[in-house]
């Protein structure tokens, strides 16, 4: 048994952020950090491992400067990682990556109960697509927005947490889970960690190696396979922060219950 | 001298950055108002390897280096003094002897308990007449068949209270002068041993500091460290270590300072101007930085040739006497750029400015740095 984690690197949005004159982000000049969705992602995989005792392998797409991410998981506890790196790969939108990231998984090899663990969605284009596109692409079951997961055997048992309230579903590995915030606070990386992370195996899977897989041609990967394009990038106004009533007594719920009514909210 | 950091020691520096921002900061005016031993950051350390950073994983250790221990107390130390030494002296003044000079089974009983965190570390040197003067140790030791009976007290004892294991010097015989003493092991629940009240201090307040009292203390003859007699060597080698970390501390305490003042004098207005547009404000914080940056070079120095086995005692004497005493001088320049309001315990400059003032005295006075440097350039 093993734990695929998928991860990117995402610009940090905390800093400042750079829009190229084309619409598309400047990455270049933006600090990076590893996509928060994701880091949740990674502890459920080192939680079953501390209670499994399983490898966990981290993949990600990017450029080479990508490994620095995937040290700083091995130095939290991650056994291996897989950095998927070509110029041929570049301009990918979240179909052509899925393609690719799902022909990089299978060659790599996925057994019957192994578990593929994304973060919900990245923090750079929010469209929580490539972890269920990987998934179809593999012709996996997927269980999305997992706020608890439990393993018996080879069936996890995952609660999806959506606006409405949630929803428990049971399913059979392998299967895809993407992973929101609340299902856990990732851990720190540790000092043993860090001075183990640069003696973990590490590979390359570039264009090369993955150009006989059937998800791989020229028309589906990269800038030319990729059916969206950037036609702009803004940062929307601020919203305002609402209206916040404190208090536990009752007159501060007849207030809120008369400013829902008078919405006709309720 | 090459500072470049190594990719695991960058990569340690950012967890040590995160960790205090997240997890220490938030507590720092807390423990310090309350004098409160921060027990549960201890047990977090504990978990990420920071009680045992630089000593071998076959020990329990978390396999790292003298300069990642010194990034670790130096990080710490900017957001919080207290946090900074209880790992300084669990690590320079307890586990660091026994590793450098216990026996296998010595360093097979205590440091995988000390390295992981189960159990806190602390150095006995001091005495109420045995300061500065290390040698005039009035605590005894007498050798009775199996075990050695220990009398006398210890105090100013960091950790003191909260600590399980002690390395602690007594006099074997007085009559040979410093070739008279002893180093021990010695453990909480040895009968005969006890802690004493917590001192009040003027700062790192929630550091624990006490004395220890030995009303004849059964130490198992193999608790003795090193030889008998070599005691004192053993201190003072120990102390060469130990001022690594207070260096750190205290730069730490200077740099933690600046990231304030830079802060603050952005945001404030006076005379129509932010503080930071006053040409008064941008020299103090070129000088202070200034300051810190060659502290900072001191610091990594002296630790680079622990680490790599060279005579290092020198340069640690320089990087704790030049980083105490800039630590001192740049805390308390940032508590006057903040004015009144640095005054108060609204913000945390005061804070830093008495934690920094214990570095230039704890661990060799700032006068006994400057004897052991000018001891090494032989002017006697």
């Amino acid at each position: 048994m093993k734990i695929i984690v998928t991860v990117k690197q995402v610009p940090d949005t905390s800093g400042k952020v750079a829009v190229n004159p084309d619409g598309t982000l400047d990455r270049a000049s933006m600090q990076t950090i590893i996509n928060p969705d994701d880091m949740n992602a990674v502890e459920a995989a080192l939680k079953l491992k501390d209670e499994l005792g399983c490898k966990v392998v981290a993949f990600t797409m990017g450029p080479p400067p990508a490994e620095g991410m995937l040290r700083e998981l091995m130095a939290m506890g991650v056994d291996e990682g897989v950095l998927v790196s070509a110029r041929e790969f570049g301009g990918s939108d979240t179909y052509a990556t899925s393609q690719i990231i799902a022909a990089a998984i299978d060659t790599y090899g996925v057994d019957d109960d192994d578990i593929i663990l994304a973060g919900r969605q990245a923090i750079d284009g929010d469209t929580a697509q490539v972890g269920p596109q990987i998934a179809e692409k593999l012709h996996l079951p997927q269980v999305t927005y997992a706020g608890e997961i439990k393993k018996e055997g080879n069936t996890l048992t995952v609660k999806r947490m959506l606006e409405d309230g949630y929803m428990t579903i049971k399913v059979g590995t392998p299967c895809m889970i993407t992973c929101i915030k609340e299902l856990n606070t990732p851990r720190y990386l540790s000092v043993g960690g860090a001075f183990e992370a640069y003696s973990k195996p590490l590979s390359v899977m570039d264009y090369n190696a993955l150009k006989d897989h059937p998800l791989i041609d020229a028309t589906t990967i990269g800038l030319k396979g990729s059916p969206t394009n950037i036609f702009k990038s803004f940062t929307p106004p601020q919203k305002g922060v609402g209206l916040m009533l404190e208090g536990a007594d009752k007159g501060t719920t007849d207030k809120l219950a008369g400013i829902l009514a008078s919405k006709h909210i309720i | 001298m090459d500072f470049h950091l190594t990719k695991e020691q960058l990569l340690v520096r950012k967890m040590y950055r995160e960790f205090a921002e997240n997890e220490v900061k938030p507590l720092a005016a807390e423990i310090d108002e309350e004098e409160r031993f921060p027990m549960e950051t201890v047990e977090k350390m504990a978990k990420l390897g920071m009680m045992g950073i630089y000593f071998p994983k076959e020990y329990g250790g978390a396999g790292g280096d003298v300069l990642s221990y010194a990034m670790c107390v130096e990080e710490l130390a900017k957001v919080c003094g207290t946090t900074a030494v209880i790992v300084s002296a669990h690590t320079s003044l307890c586990c660091a002897p026994i590793f450098e000079h216990g026996t296998e089974e010595q360093k097979k009983k205590y440091l995988p308990d000390l390295c992981s965190g189960r159990k806190i570390g602390a150095f006995g040197l001091t005495e109420p007449n045995a300061g500065t003067d290390a040698s005039g140790q009035q605590t005894t030791a007498v050798l009775e068949g199996d075990h050695y009976v220990l009398n006398g007290s210890k105090c100013f004892i960091t950790n003191g209270n909260v600590a399980d294991t002690f390395v602690v010097f007594a006099m074997t015989d007085k009559s040979k002068g410093n070739h008279g003493i002893t180093a021990f092991i010695v453990e909480k629940d040895f009968p005969g041993f006890s802690q004493g009240k917590h001192e009040k201090k003027m700062g790192i307040r929630g550091s624990s500091t006490c004395d220890l009292i030995f009303e004849d203390c059964i130490v198992p003859k193999e608790n003795l460290l090193g030889q008998e007699g070599k005691g004192f060597k053993i201190a003072m080698q120990t102390l060469d270590g130990g001022r690594i970390g207070i260096a750190s501390q205290a730069l730490g305490l200077g740099e933690g300072a600046i990231d304030e003042v830079v802060k603050y004098t952005q945001e404030r207005v006076q005379f129509h101007k932010r503080l930071s547009q006053f040409q008064n404000t941008q020299f103090q914080i070129a000088d202070m930085h200034t300051r810190m940056q060659a502290s900072q070079f001191l610091v990594y120095s002296a630790a680079m040739k622990k680490q790599n086995h060279e005579p290092y005692s020198m340069d640690a004497a320089m990087a704790k006497l030049y980083a105490a005493e800039s630590a001192s001088d740049v805390t308390r320049r940032a508590v006057q750029l903040f004015g009144g309001y640095g005054y108060t315990r609204e913000y945390p400059v005061e804070r830093m400015m008495r934690d920094a003032k214990i570095t230039e005295i704890y661990e060799g006075t700032s006068e006994v740095q400057r004897m052991v440097i000018a001891s090494h350039l032989g002017v006697k």
